[in-house]
């Protein structure tokens, strides 16, 4: 099952270096990785995508716990969850294609942040089923770059990870 | 408040820590260091001959005292060569401080002299490494380095110093911290209350118990607590290789050690128990035999441990218990006493009577050869009785190994030093000088064979500059004698890459090269006479190589992907 773990973490150096080793290490998957410093500069929220049974997954978040730099986590697909992907992608867009991809972002939400003669560059945030369908809805040969941030995540409600 | 630089802070604050002794070598990155260490008389530096010794030295230390083990080595090569014996500590949960120099900051990443990236390449096998950035964070980091090295689950712990941060030019103010903040670390100390009734209550409607025991109860410092819990119980215990000296092994609860070379009662009790408490073990393959599905089929499982990533790792708990392990064994002990349950007397006499059929089969017998060669087991047996079972004994890794667990029978925890997680040849030999060092009256034993030895026979040296009277007792088979077994077992007899008898140098010898004592002993009649005789050179070292017969086997063995009943027993007798 797929899980998405957010982390809080010391911003030192190495830190993120030792949660990236322990999946390498023991041989645990990861599938995407976003981190920044939070509102208190001393702290780093990492949010991590992995996927395994329960025995791993417990076994993830308890090495992931033993790590010093760790100061707290969880798992956020343990409860009610928001999670969004922000996505930026270049595509051709020339003569009648301007039209049909300009209606295709606007059915998802996107925008288009910058544009020339021949390309337009979207702007796209939501889960990562969305904008794997906004690709999908391109079609073919119409795509030139994408980049994506992988998946942050906070939990419904009034339930805060923080210290 | 003193005005101290860098190198001088380091040392201070060692001493502040209570360190008496550290391992080290010295090399350009941590020579301002070194001449801190010249200018004190504190802190005793301990020159070894290479750096992976410095780092057994120090873990041997370490195991033997209870006390952190704290090595010094320089960048790049010193570094490199000290993982090893870092990854050594780290498998077996040994607390350790290695100081590493490091090329000045400005350099760090252009691949300068003896540059190496020292927290990366020790980061999968430490428990936290620091990277000084300024002179004056050194006391802070020492603080917390020793704080995280020697709580919890204990382990290794890498500080890594920028040479300029040791710069004897620039002083600054030295303060040694009373305290360690550290949000982000918290020591478990008691176990649940709740969980430990639990256990108790399986443990008092047990028909068949087991305790298995492991390192954790001798680096927490639990072993009376495990004696007492276990006579007042009268169940039936075993210990992992780590867990050797935890309870006395004259005791008659005790079956011996378990596992792939257990005895063939321990191993089967395990397998035919039906509710077993794990005490500071983690189910390692060495003892479950790889196959999880088939250990302890019929068992309830309670499983005690500091580590909350050890339990249900490999095997799953069905009562965990996180926990130091001496806290929760004095409330299990408790809980005992006040609960209106009581142990089946009844069922535990069966189960007894069912574990002394298994004991007769008295797997460990020796039967001596009728033309005088002398066989392994006799040599551990011959050192037990003559040092009184009193010694410090250290093994390296192999074949004597084995036999130096099942042989030497150890009373107290601490006294069986080997690396038994990661398996390090060249570990014995510097680990005993750890314990002399720790020890200097006390017996310190390294039980090795001659491919271990050779591994850091370089440490020859350093025994001379310190008069240190190791013994080492050489099980001398001419071969790589456990990788010689497997190739009997499972290739055919293909001894590949297993032998070199030709090559060998003579050990007695090469001890009297360095300006030590070397005894020969090639018959088993003269086993004992001269093994005395060797023991009796109270302050030489002695090296007794000891010729024994190059076809013996360890066993009891656990067959491959079997069970823990499943064992071969001799070379003819399989369970």
């Amino acid at each position: 099952m797929r899980h998405i773990i957010s982390v809080l973490m010391e911003n030192e150096p190495g830190a993120l270096s030792r949660v990236v080793g322990l999946f390498s290490q023991r041989n645990y998957n990861i599938d995407s990785l976003t981190v920044a410093p939070t509102e208190d500069q001393s702290l780093s929220r990492l949010t991590l995508t992995t996927s395994g049974d329960d025995a791993r997954v417990e076994q993830i978040t308890k090495h992931l716990n033993k790590i010093i730099d760790v100061v707290k986590l969880v798992d956020l697909t343990e409860g009610a969850h928001i999670e969004r992907e922000l996505m930026l992608i270049k595509v051709k867009a020339v003569g009648a294609q301007r039209a049909e991809v300009k209606r295709s972002v606007d059915i998802f939400r996107g925008q288009i942040v910058d544009l020339t003669a021949n390309v337009f560059t979207i702007q796209l945030a939501g889960t990562g089923d969305k904008l794997d369908a906004f690709i999908a809805a391109l079609g073919d040969n119409v795509v030139l770059e994408v980049a994506r941030t992988g998946v942050s995540g906070i939990s419904r409600g009034e339930k805060t990870l923080a210290l | 408040m003193d005005q101290l630089s860098g190198g001088e802070m380091l040392i201070r604050a060692l001493h502040d820590e209570g360190v008496e002794i550290l391992f080290g070598y010295p090399g350009g990155a941590v020579l301002h260091i070194y001449d801190a260490i010249f200018h004190q008389d504190k802190v005793e530096h301990i020159l070894v001959r290479h750096e992976q010794a410095a780092t057994h030295a120090a873990d041997g230390y370490a195991r033997a005292t209870g006390k952190p083990g704290v090595v010094l080595v320089t960048s790049g090569p010193g570094a490199t060569n000290a993982v090893t014996g870092i990854a050594t500590a780290y498998m077996d949960s040994i607390p350790m401080i290695i100081i590493s120099g490091q090329v000045e900051s400005r350099m760090i990443g252009t691949d300068g002299f003896q540059e190496t990236d020292m927290v990366g390449i020790s980061r999968p096998v430490v428990k936290h490494s620091f990277m000084v950035r300024e002179a004056k964070d050194i006391p802070g980091i020492v603080k917390k380095a020793f704080h995280i090295a020697t709580t919890g689950r204990p382990g290794p712990v890498v500080i890594d110093i920028p040479k300029d941060a040791t710069d004897p030019k620039v002083k600054q103010d030295y303060e040694y911290p009373k305290e360690v903040k550290l949000r982000s670390y918290a020591v478990p100390a008691k176990g649940h209350s709740g969980q430990i009734k639990k256990a108790v209550d399986a443990l008092l409607t047990a028909k068949r118990p087991m305790i298995y025991t492991g390192g954790g109860v001798i680096q927490g410092e639990g072993s009376d607590q495990l004696t007492k819990l276990t006579k007042k119980l009268g169940f039936p215990i075993t210990n992992t290789l780590m867990g050797l000296g935890a309870y006395p092994a004259s005791d008659k609860q005790f079956l011996g050690m378990l596992g792939m070379h257990g005895t063939y009662e321990a191993n089967m009790a395990m397998h035919y128990c039906d509710v077993l408490l794990g005490i500071g073990v983690r189910f390692d393959d060495r003892v479950t035999n790889s196959d999880t599905s088939k250990f302890c089929p019929d068992a309830t499982i309670l499983h005690v441990d500091i580590d909350p990533a050890s339990i249900s790792k490999t095997v799953t708990a069905d009562v965990p218990i996180v926990g130091a392990v001496a806290t929760v064994l004095e409330e299990m002990t408790d809980q005992i006493g006040k609960s209106d349950k009581a142990v089946d007397k009844q069922a535990l006499e069966v189960w007894w009577n069912q574990i002394e059929q298994w004991r007769e089969k008295d797997c460990l017998n020796i039967r001596p050869s009728e033309d005088g060669v002398i066989l392994p087991q006799q040599v551990v047996k011959a050192v037990y009785e003559i040092t009184k079972g009193e010694a410090y004994v250290s093994s390296d890794v192999g074949q004597h190994q084995m036999f130096a667990a099942q042989y030497y029978g150890f009373e107290k925890p601490r006294r069986w030093i080997n690396s038994g997680g990661l398996g390090t040849m060249g570990f014995g030999f510097p680990a005993a000088m750890g314990v002399q060092f720790a020890f200097p009256d006390a017996i310190s034993v390294c039980i090795t064979g001659e491919g271990s030895f050779l591994m850091n026979q370089q440490e020859f040296a350093t025994c001379m500059q310190y008069q240190l009277p190791v013994k080492i007792i050489c099980l001398n088979n001419q071969a790589l004698g456990m990788v010689k077994q497997w190739q009997d077992m499972q290739y055919g007899g293909r001894y590949s890459h297993s032998t070199y008898a030709e090559s060998l140098p003579d050990f007695s010898k090469l001890a009297e090269a360095y300006g030590h004592v070397g005894i020969k002993i090639e018959k088993a009649d003269e086993l004992y006479s001269k093994l005395e005789e060797a023991f009796a050179l109270k302050d030489k070292l002695v090296f007794v190589d000891v010729l024994v017969d190059p076809n013996e086997h360890v066993y009891p063995m656990a067959i491959k992907g079997g069970a823990m009943k499943d064992m071969v027993l001799s070379k003819t007798e399989r369970t």
